[in-house]
Formats: C-alpha cells, structure tokens, sequence
C-alpha cells in the first residue's frame, strides 16, 4: 500500500527524523495562507502516488503567496500524468506547501527488504536528487548497500560507515547516525516494504533534512496497523482495482479486451501470457484464490463485466480447492445480474468440472468450452 | 526416492482443525501420505478423522508420534510462530502453505533458520507430492500427477498443476513436485531444490516453472551453466505484467531489469536450458527436451 508524501512526513517527524516545515493544503487560498506563514515563498508539491511528478511540474517553487494559490489551484485542477502512470494520470486532491530549503549537498537513502539476502537492506548513494534506478544502472558503485541483521538491528558502526560513504563532515556526520537508526525503527514499526528519501539534504548550517519521503506498506501486516490502514487514498487507485481490493480479489487493469478469470497467481500470469502470445490483448489480471465462494466468482465477473473495454471473457479454473462448480454458479450469476451477452470462453479442469461443465451449458450463456491453454487462447481470439 | 518426501515421511500437521487444515489433511491422507499428528493449541486430545491424534503443541506431537514433517495451515499472523515453533522442536523439514504472511516476520523467521538444521518450504506454497511413493504434503490436486522421472520446481501453485497436467497428459511422470512458494522471503529457493534433484538417482530431467520478480531465476541460471548435468526445460511467466503492480504473488511486481520476464528468460536461453516459449508449451517442450536426450516418458 502506498501512503501521500505528507503522511510519510508526518510519520518521520514521529521519529524525530527531521522535515521541512509543510501544510497540506486542498484549495488554492489554503496554499496562499501556508506560503504567508512561511514567509512568502514556498515549494508547492502535488500529494499523489505515483513517481515522477518533479520531471511533469507536479513540484513548483511559488516566489509569492499569490504564485502559490495559482500554481496550487493549476496542480489540484488537473490530473498529473507521469511516466509511472496511465495517460489518465491520477487526480492532485492536495497539495504539500513547503518552507524553501537551504540545500547544500543531496543524497539518496532507502531501505527495503533484500529477497537474496532474505532481510532489511539500507541503500545509500551521494547521489541524491536523481532517478536512483538510473544511478544504479550508470554508476552502480555509488551506491553503499548495508544488510541489517533483524536481531540485532542498525548497528552504529554501519550507520557511521554509511556517514563516512556519503562523505558527510561536522555536524551531518554526527546527527547521521541517529537519523539513520530512527528510519530503520520506522521501518520495522510500520512494516514498510520501502522508506525513501530522495533527497537527503545536507542544509547551510550543517543540519540532515529530509526534503523528500516516501513509504510503502506490506499489504500482509495491515491485519496488525489498523492506523495505518486509514491512510490508504482511494482516490489514487484505479477504480475496479480498489473495488477488487475491498473484496480480497487480486485484479491488475490492464489495456486489453479479454476480460480473465482464473484462479492462481501464476496461472493467472501464464493465461495473460498466452493470450498475449495469440495475439489478443487481455484488461486484466484476476485471481480470485483458491477457497472462493460463488459470491465472490460472482463479484470477481462481475468486475469484469462493468469494465467498459471487455469485449470477450476468457475463464481458466484448475479446480483444486475452488470448485468447477462454484466458479461456474458464480459465472452465470453475474451475467445475469450484469444482463450481459459478452461471449465467454471457458476452460475448466478437476474438482466437479462435469458439474461446471453442465451449469454454464443449461445457462444458456454464450460459452465455448476449451480443453487446453492453447485452445483457449486460439478460441479467445476467435471471439474477437 | 524422489526427494525431500517419501514413504518415510511422518506428515504433522499444524492448524489440523481449522477449514483448510482439515480438508487438505484428509486429501493427503487419501492420497497415501503417512499423517502422524495434529496441532491445534488448545485442541489437544482430540482425534481427527478418528485416527490422527490432535496435540496442544508441536514438542508434543515429535515425542508422541515421531513426526519429522511439518506441514503448516495456520492463518498469516500465526505463521511464523508455528514455524519456529517447529524448527526449535527439531523437526527438519516445513510445508508452510499460508499465503499473507508479512514480509518482516519471514525476514525474521529466515535468519532464526539460517543457524537450524532445518528445511522450510514456502510459505505461500502448495507443498510437495511424489507420486511413486504416494506421498502428499500440500495442496495439489494428486489425481492429475503420475509416476515417473521428471521433477517440478515452481514458484506458483495452479501453474504447477497446469504443468503436472500437461506433462501427465504427454504420459510424463514426475519424481517430485515442489512449490517453492510466491513470496518475496521464502525459505528454500530454486538452486537448493536444483541441487537435490541433481544428486537424485531417481531424476532424469527437470521443469523449472518461475515468474516475473527478484532475481532468483538468475540464480538457477548460474547454478545450471556451472553444476546441472540434466536436461531441464524453463518457463518464466508474467511477461504481459506492467512494472510496479503486484501480480497476485507478493513476489511478482517488477522493480528493476532483472525482475522482467525477458531477462530471466535470456538467463535460462545462456545457461542451455530449453525455453518453453508459452505455458501452453510446457508438455510438448519438455517432450522434445526427453526424446533429444534419449530418455523415456
């Protein structure tokens, strides 16, 4: 789960990792009064999820508190698009109005668990400011990797050997330390699949600012952050996502036609592949799981169905723990509900798949039954 | 023989009482596998299926019955417990099966292992079958599998199926199957699984299913140019997956050139496997792949 910069902020300035001084602000004259306070000039920056708003205006500098309700009231008008979104970008419902910062040098912090080395990773670069996946592609040995041992935690002399790589001298070097420790305990508290901050900054007088924060969540700890779980932005996910979402169903939007209901992850990614192999283009990926009930096949088609680009529907049920049965009950019922006559290609095998078989043939719906992948991907195309 | 399971495998099972946990045990039990014990705290005492005896704890399901395999069903913020709680019983070899288990409590569950002699499988897995020793430890469905000589590595569960489906299909029999598991922290990964199945006599070829995310295909890659002497054929799906979205599987979301498809399939083309160009493929492939090397079905 991905939460807004400002909220990020307000999570590091918990842990005493210092930020600038900001103001949320959702309308143009609550960014004029925020730039007053500081003093008449501010940085304006648009709160939504995706990356790469510096490079599309979504950061602007206001020289004036009247500079600032305009852009602020430009940037809450439009949808931002950046290269990490769709061409429909995503909606700037509030803006960050933030103090100017004295920036001397910038750098570039992360953690994130290491699947390799199976624990926390802290990720330094003095290359702070840019595109940290184009540094690691030009100069990957400017980037300092430190594993951290989940027992013990940051230990100090890698905090200090951090401080050292990034050259960092007098004051920054000693508040270094705590600053990093506090973003690991921030890490572990929130379970945090990524905390970034792109740039550190090393200001005038030789304090660390943190000008920039972004946070990640584990979806899977949710159970256990309940505050945390009221941060989640519903406005920044696509609308049949966060639907899916809601329902515990595992939906991607893609760009495609062919609606796809399957049960499993990597089938799921296999009858996308395949699809794709045959030529047609699939909007979606879903896994409805595997102890689905016939509501929920239901609610998963139903999705579908209410996507406008579907023009086909491709199922693939290797029936173990999910039924044929219940996935075709669940099939029929959101057709009737949805009064669709979408033409639907079905492959089905294992548990009752006689029965599913049966139930969509007596429904009457518009069913080609396929017996293999590449059959169904063949039929797919057909029904295009 | 096959490896990690056989007719020697002692199954305990951990969340025996709860919904999945029973159904799946007693599909393990139909299909032959040896289920020893249960272990549901608070449970204990109990019979399941009137004759698999319930305990309160693992320590006292090893001492009773001799159980050396663990396989678990507990929900996501029970997992980690139930797996350490198992290692530190001395039990050498876990099934974790629960899938949405945090990412920091498999980091931590990881490095407690790291000093065990102890085999965890997954979590978010469908476990392991060998069907000449009619041995099922997971969640597959056991009719589709045949014996034979080929071994299954996967990092999906239905796409495993699908694959055991086509190969059996083609009259290919399979050795062992094992899921290895869609989470980003798992505990055995494609090259220890690689190299068992490399020292099992029982092996003559293996089909090695990965997927989109972290870098763990490129590791089999280097382990099979350097040390794999068999035949074995490589799928990687999510190729149509945009980056930055979360594939179902934890796991799959591509951050970086080396999480995509493309890259791990190009891994496995330098390493000399055999590319299975779609999932479609897989029987047909690994067929080839068989007859090429001269070995039989």
């Amino acid at each position: 789960m991905k939460i807004h910069e400002y909220q990020a902020k307000e999570i590091f300035s918990g842990y005493g990792i210092p930020v600038p001084q900001g103001s949320v602000a959702s309308s143009a004259d609550e960014a004029r009064a925020a730039t007053e306070r500081f003093g008449g000039r501010a940085v304006i920056k648009a709160q939504v999820h995706a990356g790469g708003r510096g490079k599309v205006g979504g950061v602007k500098v206001a020289q004036s508190p009247d500079d600032a309700a305009e852009t602020a009231g430009a940037m809450l008008a439009a949808s931002l698009v950046t290269n990490q979104t769709g061409p429909e970008g995503v909606p700037v419902n509030q803006v960050l109005v933030e103090e100017l910062a004295d920036i001397t040098t910038e750098m570039y912090l992360a953690l994130t668990v290491d699947r390799v080395e199976r624990r926390p990773v802290l990720l330094a670069s003095a290359s702070g400011g840019m595109d940290i996946e184009e540094v690691a592609a030009t100069s990957p040995e400017s980037i300092h990797t430190e594993a951290i041992d989940p027992v013990l935690g940051l230990m100090p002399y890698q905090a200090r050997r951090i401080a050292r790589r990034l050259g960092l001298e007098g004051p920054a070097s000693s508040a270094a330390p705590g600053l990093l420790s506090s973003l690991y305990q921030l890490f572990v508290d929130n379970d945090c699949t990524l905390v970034e901050v792109n740039p550190l900054i090393v200001t005038g007088d030789g304090g660390l600012v943190a000008l920039d924060a972004k946070i990640n969540l584990d979806d899977d700890s949710m159970f256990r952050r309940p505050a945390l779980r009221e941060l989640r932005d519903r406005a920044q996910e696509d609308e049949l996502e966060a639907q899916a979402a809601e329902l515990d169903i595992a939906y991607v939007n893609l760009d495609g036609d062919v609606g796809c209901l399957v049960n499993g992850a990597g089938l799921a990614m296999a009858t996308l592949d395949v699809t794709s192999a045959a030529g047609a283009a699939p909007a979606n990926f879903l896994d409805v799981g595997g102890g689905a009930s016939v509501e929920k096949v239901a609610s998963a088609v139903g999705i579908i169905l209410s996507d406008e680009k579907v023009r086909r529907v491709l199922v693939n049920i290797f029936g173990g723990i999910l039924r044929c049965d219940i996935a075709a009950e669940g099939i029929v019922q959101a057709y009737r509900a949805a009064n669709s006559d979408l033409p639907v290609v079905v492959r089905m095998l294992g548990t009752n798949v006689d029965d599913g078989k049966r139930i969509l043939q007596e429904s009457g719906l518009p069913v080609v039954f396929t017996d293999t992948l590449s059959e169904a991907a063949e039929a797919i195309k057909q029904a295009g | 023989m096959g490896i990690l399971v056989d007719e020697n495998t002692r199954v305990m099972v951990q969340g025996i009482t709860g919904r999945e946990g029973s159904f799946h045990a007693r599909n393990c039990m139909a299909y032959g596998a040896n289920v020893v014990a249960g272990v549901t705290p608070g449970r204990g005492g109990s019979l399941f299926e009137d004759t698999v005896p319930v305990f309160n704890s693992v320590e006292e399901a090893v001492a009773e019955t001799a159980a050396n395999m663990a396989l678990i069903f507990v929900p996501p913020p029970f997992a980690a417990d139930a797996i350490v709680e198992s290692a530190d019983a001395g039990v050498p070899l876990i099934a974790c099966i629960t899938e949405g288990v945090p990412a920091l409590d498999m980091v931590r569950v990881a490095r407690y292992l790291e000093d065990q002699p102890v085999r965890l499988i997954g979590p978010n897995c469908p476990g392991l079958i060998n069907p000449g020793a009619r041995c099922k430890v997971g969640i597959m469905p056991g009719a589709i599998h045949l014996p034979g000589r080929t071994g299954i590595v996967s990092r999906s569960g239905t796409l495993t199926y699908e694959a055991v489906g086509q190969l059996t299909g083609l009259g290919i029999g399979q050795s062992t199957c094992v899921g290895i598991g869609g989470d980003p922290i798992i505990g055995t990964s494609f090259v220890e699984v690689l190299r068992l199945f490399q020292e099992d006599d029982d092996t003559d070829a293996v089909v090695l299913i990965g997927e989109i995310g972290g870098s763990m295909e490129q590791d089999a890659a280097a382990y099979i140019a350097a040390e794999f002497t068999k035949p074995i054929s490589a799928l990687v799906v999510g190729a149509s997956a945009p980056p930055g979205k979360r594939m179902g599987h934890a796991g799959a979301i591509i951050t970086g050139e080396s999480a995509t498809a493309e890259a791990k399939m190009r891994a496995f083309r330098e390493a000399g496997a055999v590319i299975i160009p779609t999932p479609a493929d897989i029987g047909s492939a690994t067929q080839e792949m068989l007859r090429a090397n001269g070995l039989s079905a």
